[in-house]
């Protein structure tokens, strides 16, 4: 099971933290959570973050309130800010971590958000990422002044252009575009700025960009999806993927051998991309307040409420006024499995088939139906001392299952202060986690290679 | 009366050549030391907002800057390292997604505890639309009718959360009433726009809004800038704009102190020479506005003779006031904190 091909001795951990806002792992419920809201929360979880020598802060991207049945959905944190901006906020107020933001390609235009991106790496001296997603469904774009509708397949065109789009004009401005004297003839050189044209199937763009290349050369670019599409997206184009594979080892170790092909297929360095699996993890200093914590964990995130709401979401109806501690759905789910519940992971799959599989868990374990949504929708990652948890994740990191991991805390703004204080020590103790920053910027700490634009083409002469 | 006192921070300056007389190497421009220091000095100095320009397109031209980092970037950066300062970014309604621009703006307004404003402006350009791929739209009245749009849509939106829709009420398990969440359902000729927001309503519920005099609709935003070049023509723009529902009107002043040059003519009020003649200007336009926006020539030379000679008279002389800590934008400019225009009736209300 364990391939030792790619085993890295030396290797360390690198932490992002996930900000995630909008999802129901993140419990409000306790007194210690504090706004969701207020950038109070995000200014505490972001030094935390960079006093723990994290790599990354990430937010993800809200277009529109999540609706199930027809309603908003009010059981999990609603609401949440808009990404690049307040990493700019949070740019001004600390000095290393690197600042992700979740933007998607489809209601997005490339000359807008190419700028907006590059315009966070410059006032933050070269930390910004972008993790680039789609959005397929017609119902985020009514919100949107093109409306609309891309199918799965043009979503990915869309986002490759986009993102080929974006590189041009992060590379339009030579290196060395700006005069560095005010006694200059000009400010810029006259051939320092190149204009951007492109007409392809997706985008009619000419532009002529208005920012300099950053102390990173341009955006660290990340990838979330885990489709084939998705995957051979990130093995062209990405610098980082952003996985779901953070609870499971060997699904980890397969997933990252599958990277790996892929970059070797795209004509890549095999450790060109970094993995970086979304994951949780709850710390105790003993076994059985280890066993305690994540019963309360699982309580918090899964209320009775919540529950229904995700066998609902399957279901296709309201389940709210069931027992969640008595047993799956007698009757089987509407069939409909697009119209029901907007902007849920579950979109698009056969919701039949999927009772089936939670009526035949039910059944084998003797399961609830609470128990059965937290078998099928949780993705529990590391639970364990901080000595147990930092051996598991140097483990990890050393067999090449992953580079890193990008947690999500259960609690905000304080869920992140013990894998600070207990883990990040552990870790440091086993030579598997820096002791400093050594770079200032986010490619320094993630240890990647220049842009990958600037390596396919040949240096732009100086001009001026 | 007293007066509000802005200043345009974007770039080296209102003048061309600003650029080569710049307290720094004109790489440094584009960063964000650059852009911190600067607002640091305002509002050190005491004045009440910053404002920032934008555009897709390179600012300048003729050797000038050509690079410039968005207004709402800029604005946010600096939110949660200033206090009392309001920070005020252009964002375009002509082509720009009301949707983002609502999220970006309500960001700005919670990193900055309620010093959040928005420049309203037209992109006039064509090159703007060739930018984003979209049809240029040219003609006046279309330019016009994006532009009520889309304040209607950002404002709609801010509105689309009621103030208390986050309940957190751990007997039902819900985060939020849905019932104080609203559905904007904007249909204007060109878009449409479902809501409610992303963002939870903003500080100030609803952020300054300003908009240029001779554009927008007055009774649209809270703040309508006049450009005139006269006094006298000031005075009359003043009043007109007052009588269309403008709830305050500020002036738009281009000014090089001691030896700054003056930049070329813009067809805005225009002051050259020293900081008394300066306050004398501004003693003068008193009566007829509620406050100047400083356009200075070059900023590194014009911020600090402001900040030593001009703001500090006009504190002392009552002729303005600095911002206190904690105070909202809204609240420094005197302006009520608005409701919400979809609350939703109370069940305490509502007749039994």
């Amino acid at each position: 099971m364990t391939d030792n091909s790619h085993a890295r001795p030396g290797a360390q951990v690198h932490f992002g933290v996930f900000f995630q806002g909008v999802n129901h792992t993140t419990i409000w419920s306790d007194p210690s959570s504090g706004s969701q809201i207020d950038f109070e929360t995000f200014r505490r979880v972001a030094l935390t973050a960079e006093r723990g020598l994290f790599d990354a802060f990430f937010l993800g991207e809200g277009l529109r309130l999540r609706e199930q049945g027809g309603k908003i959905l009010d059981l999990d944190i609603v609401g949440r800010p808009d990404a690049i901006t307040q990493l700019a906020a949070l740019a001004g107020i600390t000095r290393h971590i690197g600042l992700v933001a979740t933007q998607n390609t489809t209601y997005n235009e490339p000359a807008d958000l190419a700028r907006r991106l590059s315009g966070l790496d410059l006032l933050s001296g070269g930390r910004a990422g972008w993790n680039a997603v789609t959005t397929d469904n017609a119902w985020t774009g009514e919100n949107f002044r093109r409306g609309g509708y891309l199918d799965h397949a043009d979503r990915y065109e869309r986002a490759g252009q986009f993102l080929d789009t974006a590189r041009a004009i992060w590379d339009a401005w030579a290196d060395d575009a700006v005069a560095t004297s005010t006694d200059a003839p000009t400010w810029a050189a006259p051939d320092g700025v190149q204009q951007v044209t492109r007409r392809t199937s997706q985008f009619d763009v000419a532009i002529t960009p208005t920012l300099p290349r950053s102390a990173q050369g341009h955006p660290v670019i990340f990838q979330a999806g885990d489709s084939p599409a998705g995957r051979d997206f990130a093995a062209g184009r990405a610098d980082v993927i952003f996985s779901r594979h953070g609870t499971h080892f060997d699904e980890a170790l397969a997933f990252a051998e599958d990277i790996r092909a892929r970059l070797r297929r795209a004509g890549r360095p095999e450790d060109d991309v970094k993995i970086l699996p979304g994951t949780q993890i709850v710390l105790a200093e003993t076994a059985s307040e280890v066993e305690e914590k994540v019963r309360w964990v699982l309580e918090g995130q899964y209320t009775g409420q919540t529950a229904l709401s995700l066998v609902g979401q399957v279901w296709g109806r309201d389940l709210s006024d069931r027992d969640p501690d008595g047993p799956l759905p007698e009757f089987d789910p509407v069939p409909a499995p697009i119209s029901v519940t907007r902007g849920a992971a579950r979109d698009g799959k056969d919701p039949l088939a999927i009772a089936r599989e939670w009526r035949a868990l039910a059944e084998a374990q003797n399961l609830s139906l609470r128990q059965v949504a937290i078998a099928t929708t949780q993705r529990s990652g590391f639970a364990g001392t901080p000595g147990q948890v930092a051996d598991e994740l140097t483990r990890w990191v050393r067999s090449g299952a992953t580079d890193g991991f990008n947690i999500s805390p259960y609690l905000v703004p304080t869920g992140l202060d013990d894998i600070v204080d207990l883990l990040v020590p552990e870790l440091q103790e086993r030579g598997s986690y820096r002791t400093e920053y050594e770079g200032s910027t986010l490619r320094e700490h993630l240890g990647l290679r220049p842009p990958l634009s600037r390596r396919e083409l040949p240096p732009r002469q100086a001009t001026g | 009366m007293s007066l509000h006192l802005g200043i345009e921070l974007d770039g080296e300056g209102a003048h061309p050549e600003a650029w080569r007389r710049a307290g720094h190497s004109p790489d440094r421009l584009l960063t964000g030391r650059t852009v911190a220091d600067r607002v640091a000095a305002a509002e050190n100095a005491g004045f009440t907002f910053a404002t920032f320009e934008d555009s897709l397109l390179p600012p300048g031209a003729d050797g000038g800057p050509v690079g410039r980092i968005d207004a709402v970037n800029r604005a946010a950066f600096v939110a949660a390292t200033t206090s009392t300062l309001g920070l005020v970014p252009v964002v375009g309604t002509t082509y720009a997604e009301p949707f983002h621009t609502s999220s970006q703006l309500a960001t700005l307004d919670y990193a900055s505890r309620g010093r959040g404003g928005w420049i309203a402006s037209r992109d006039t350009d064509p090159r703007v639309a060739s930018a984003l791929g979209r049809s240029a739209v040219t003609v006046p009245a279309d330019l016009a009718r994006e532009e009520r749009d889309a304040i209607t849509v950002v404002r709609d939106l801010w509105d689309s959360w009621e103030d208390d829709a986050v309940i957190r009420d751990y007997a039902t398990g819900r985060f939020v009433d849905r019932d104080r969440l609203h559905y904007i359902d904007f249909q204007g000729d060109t878009y449409s726009v479902k809501g409610p927001a992303i963002v939870p309503r903003p500080p100030q519920g609803q952020l300054v809004v300003f908009g240029r005099g001779g554009e927008v609709d007055p009774s649209q935003v809270d703040v309508v800038l006049v450009s005139e070049a006269t006094l006298d023509d000031i005075a009359d723009a003043a009043a007109r704009t007052k009588d269309r529902g403008a709830a305050l009107v500020f002036v738009e002043l281009d000014v090089a102190l001691g030896s700054s040059t003056p930049a070329p003519p813009s067809g805005r009020l225009s002051f050259a020479g020293e900081a008394s003649g300066l306050l004398e200007l501004l003693r003068a336009l008193d009566p007829h506005v509620d406050g100047v926006r400083l356009h200075p020539a070059v900023v590194d030379h014009d911020l600090p003779v402001l900040a030593r000679y001009v703001v500090p008279a006009l504190l002392r002389e009552g002729l303005a006031h600095r911002p206190v800590t904690g105070a909202t934008l809204r609240g420094t400019l005197g302006l009520a904190r608005p409701d919400t225009r979809f609350q939703a009736p109370r069940l305490e209300d509502s007749p039994r």
